[in-house]
């Protein structure tokens, strides 16, 4: 897609350089002279806001590990530390903490918006693959450093959730006693806890670098869901998509800011504020919001080995989405009873995200299994047959003429149900 | 244009659903706690512009010194503190003359041993029991918390559709306010409600049965400023004082905050300006 650059340097210097590293005719050709569908939404401003957040929960944490002391009997009061006595620390800690938070309602949305339009369909199936990886990989990093603060919901959330392990046949205990360094929870496990959420988000930066390489091979997907076939129906990255991201980034801020501000513990637990104890159990072990709705599936099931595999299934397949949905046609804007399953599948996520912060007890663990079985039913059953018996509306012949068609008023003229898959 | 509108319209639907769904199971929950939910009062730090009322922290301060002290712990909090801006704001002197009022363990010197020695601006306060262990074995075999985090480590739950308003009402003194109503919950247990030996009924306690008697009652601290001398001040003015005990750069976070909106507002809104300029002249 962004096929060879135009960028000619002129400066002698430049043109030494360039001619033996082209560094700046890449960033050129991928961040300024790259077409980019001119009908885009502010939808789309979220994968620019995640790689600031990346670089946010990067930046802030680099400073972080410079006060921190990762030991059992030192954790908790080092963080205390940044909060009291470094200089800004407060602020620091805090935009780490939020920023995780922050970080997570960009990709949740970012993946709501590419299960939407269609994102995921060839020619995109290996950049929705690799998203799916970052997601994953932010889970683990997210899991391990709510870990280290060392309070009593780090402690118990990772005697939980490491002991999801155990429930594995013949090897569980052993993976769970070789994750721990031992046979509880104790120093060595904060120790790697440490070293590996320090290690995963450049992990993150790699998987992050190859699924923009992919979006630059197959191009950015857009709201009408066709492919860009005429200069006419893109613009170029700079000015255009710089200026939209940014003040899409800075309305973001806004809200992050909000929170750490103002309400910076709204979104952690008041427990984790209380030293770990391993002799005092909480009353509600209750994970961070984002893990809330696989949290639910996982107590939904009744045996504890089924419940860890629909947890897991809940994420696996997203992985095989590409190919579960049959439509032809990408944009759920030309799909009218997808359009209204995707929203129905949505709010199943938020009740479920509900019911992962309630005790599992009595109507909780009912609703969480209707919904679990939903969740499920979405993607295996409801995609597929869609595909066969939904009508889709007509499709635009171009994203020009999606874009003229709407400010007209008019209907877009039909061209037919598939879109041909073109590389501007 | 159509297309945002069925996108919104289709968002309200499932919505309106959903909140049918969630509303069912809300009873379960106010079954499950036999606590009533603590009162919200007006703290001084809250909301966007809050302070701490600087006369409010140091007699919150004096009831924690006279009172609660003698068995709860703060071993992050340091006699500096009281001197530093956004807190009680004592003069430097008042600090100084506090911490030597106390004898701090130091050592070992030359020779080896541990000796006591007048405290200075830089300790940290004295813990009144040695150990977790001393501690259980003079409270009952309860550890009474240390203070030094404790105002943010209390909540109670709010419950839909309470937790999503709080979010705009920016109200996190969830803590305090249960602080508030446990000093203020101490009283005769119900008719067939046994407290157990060594315990002591208070209706904001999880499970009701305590262990710390009835801590403070009325005119047990002389206030020199004429506010008040009851349980229900006291406990206003220690809360107050736990609250910044655990977030003492409360007031700079809320200061540098404001500055940020503006700033990020302001940004925000060029940006807007400029993206409508670059964009004008094509159609999206």
């Amino acid at each position: 897609m962004s096929g060879h650059s135009t960028f000619e340097p002129k400066h002698p210097a430049l043109k030494w350089f360039e001619s033996r590293l082209p560094l700046v005719g890449l960033v050129h050709s991928s961040f300024v002279a790259y077409p980019t569908p001119r009908n885009l939404n502010y939808w789309w401003t979220f994968g620019g806001i995640l790689s600031l957040m990346l670089g946010v929960q990067i930046i802030s944490g680099v400073v972080l590990v410079m006060h921190y002391t990762p030991h059992v009997t030192l954790a908790f009061d080092s963080v205390e530390h940044i909060m009291r006595d470094v200089s800004y620390g407060w602020l620091i800690r805090y935009i780490h903490a939020n920023g995780a938070s922050m970080f997570f309602i960009a990709v949740y949305i970012h993946i709501f918006r590419g299960l939407y339009y269609g994102s995921y369909k060839n020619p995109r199936e290996v950049l929705w693959i690799l998203g799916v990886i970052i997601y994953l990989l932010m889970m683990a990093t997210a899991f391990m450093g709510y870990v280290l603060p060392w309070g009593q919901m780090s402690f118990w959330g990772a005697t939980v959730i490491t002991n999801l392990f155990s429930a594995f046949p013949v090897v569980g205990p052993t993976i769970v006693e070789w994750l721990w360094g031992g046979f509880a929870v104790d120093n060595p496990t904060l120790n790697r806890f440490f070293s590996l959420h320090y290690l995963l988000p450049f992990m993150i930066a790699g998987v992050v670098v190859l699924h923009v390489w992919a979006l630059h091979v197959v191009g950015q997907n857009n709201p009408a869901g066709v492919e860009p076939k005429s200069p006419k129906d893109t613009v170029p990255f700079t000015p255009y998509a710089t200026i939209k991201d940014g003040f899409g980034m800075v309305c973001f801020l806004i809200f992050f800011a909000w929170f750490l501000f103002y309400i910076p513990n709204y979104l952690g637990h008041a427990d984790n504020y209380i030293p770990a104890n391993p002799l005092v159990t909480p009353a509600h072990i209750v994970p961070e919001w984002y893990y809330l709705p696989f949290y639910a599936m996982l107590r939904a099931v009744p045996d504890k080995l089924g419940g860890v595999l629909t947890m897991f299934g809940a994420i696996l397949v997203l992985f095989f989405v590409p190919w579960l949905d049959t439509s032809k046609v990408r944009s759920a804007t030309y799909r009218p009873l997808y359009k209204q399953f995707f929203w129905i599948w949505l709010v199943a996520c938020v009740g479920l995200g509900w019911l992962g912060s309630k005790p599992a007890e009595g109507g909780y663990v009912i609703a969480g299994r209707i919904l679990t079985v939903y969740y499920f039913a979405h993607f295996l059953i409801i995609l597929p047959l869609l595909g066969l018996f939904e009508k889709p509306k007509a499709i635009p012949a171009s994203i020009t003429e999606a874009v003229l068609g709407k400010k007209k008023g008019a209907a877009p003229a039909s061209v037919g149900v598939s879109a041909p898959q073109t590389k501007g | 244009m159509s297309n945002t509108m069925s996108f919104r319209s289709s968002l309200l639907r499932p919505l309106a659903v959903a909140s049918l769904v969630l509303g069912l199971a809300g009873p379960a929950l106010a079954q499950e706690h036999g606590a009533p939910k603590p009162h919200r009062e007006d703290w001084s730090f809250a909301g966007p512009f809050g302070k701490f009322d600087r006369a409010q922290l140091q007699r919150g301060f004096q009831v924690f010194k006279e009172v609660c002290s003698s068995c709860h712990s703060a071993h992050l909090f340091a006699f500096r503190n009281l001197a530093q801006p956004g807190g009680p704001e004592f003069s430097e002197a008042q600090a100084k003359a506090v911490a030597e009022s106390y004898q701090i363990q130091d050592g070992p010197n030359d020779a080896g041993d541990m000796f006591d020695r007048p405290g200075r601006l830089s300790d940290h306060w004295p813990s009144p029991f040695p150990n977790e262990q001393a501690a259980r074995a003079s409270n009952g075999g309860a550890y009474p918390p240390d203070f030094s985090t404790l105002a943010k480590a209390r909540t109670y739950e709010v419950g839909f559709p309470g937790f999503l308003i709080d979010i705009l009402t920016q109200y996190q003194e969830q803590g305090p306010d249960y602080i508030h109503a446990l000093l203020n919950g101490y009283k005769e247990p119900p008719e067939g409600f046994t407290v157990p030996e060594g315990a002591h009924y208070n209706e904001y306690f999880p499970g009701h049965a305590i262990k710390m008697p009835q801590p403070i009652s009325d005119d047990q601290v002389t206030y020199t400023d004429g506010t008040p001398q009851t349980v229900d001040q006291y406990s206003r003015d220690v809360t107050a004082f736990m609250m910044w005990v655990a977030e003492p750069h409360l007031e700079a976070r809320k200061r540098i905050g404001f500055q940020a909106m503006i700033f990020l507002i302001i940004f925000a809104g060029l940006l807007y300006f400029t993206k409508k300029k670059v964009w004008k002249s094509v159609e999206h």
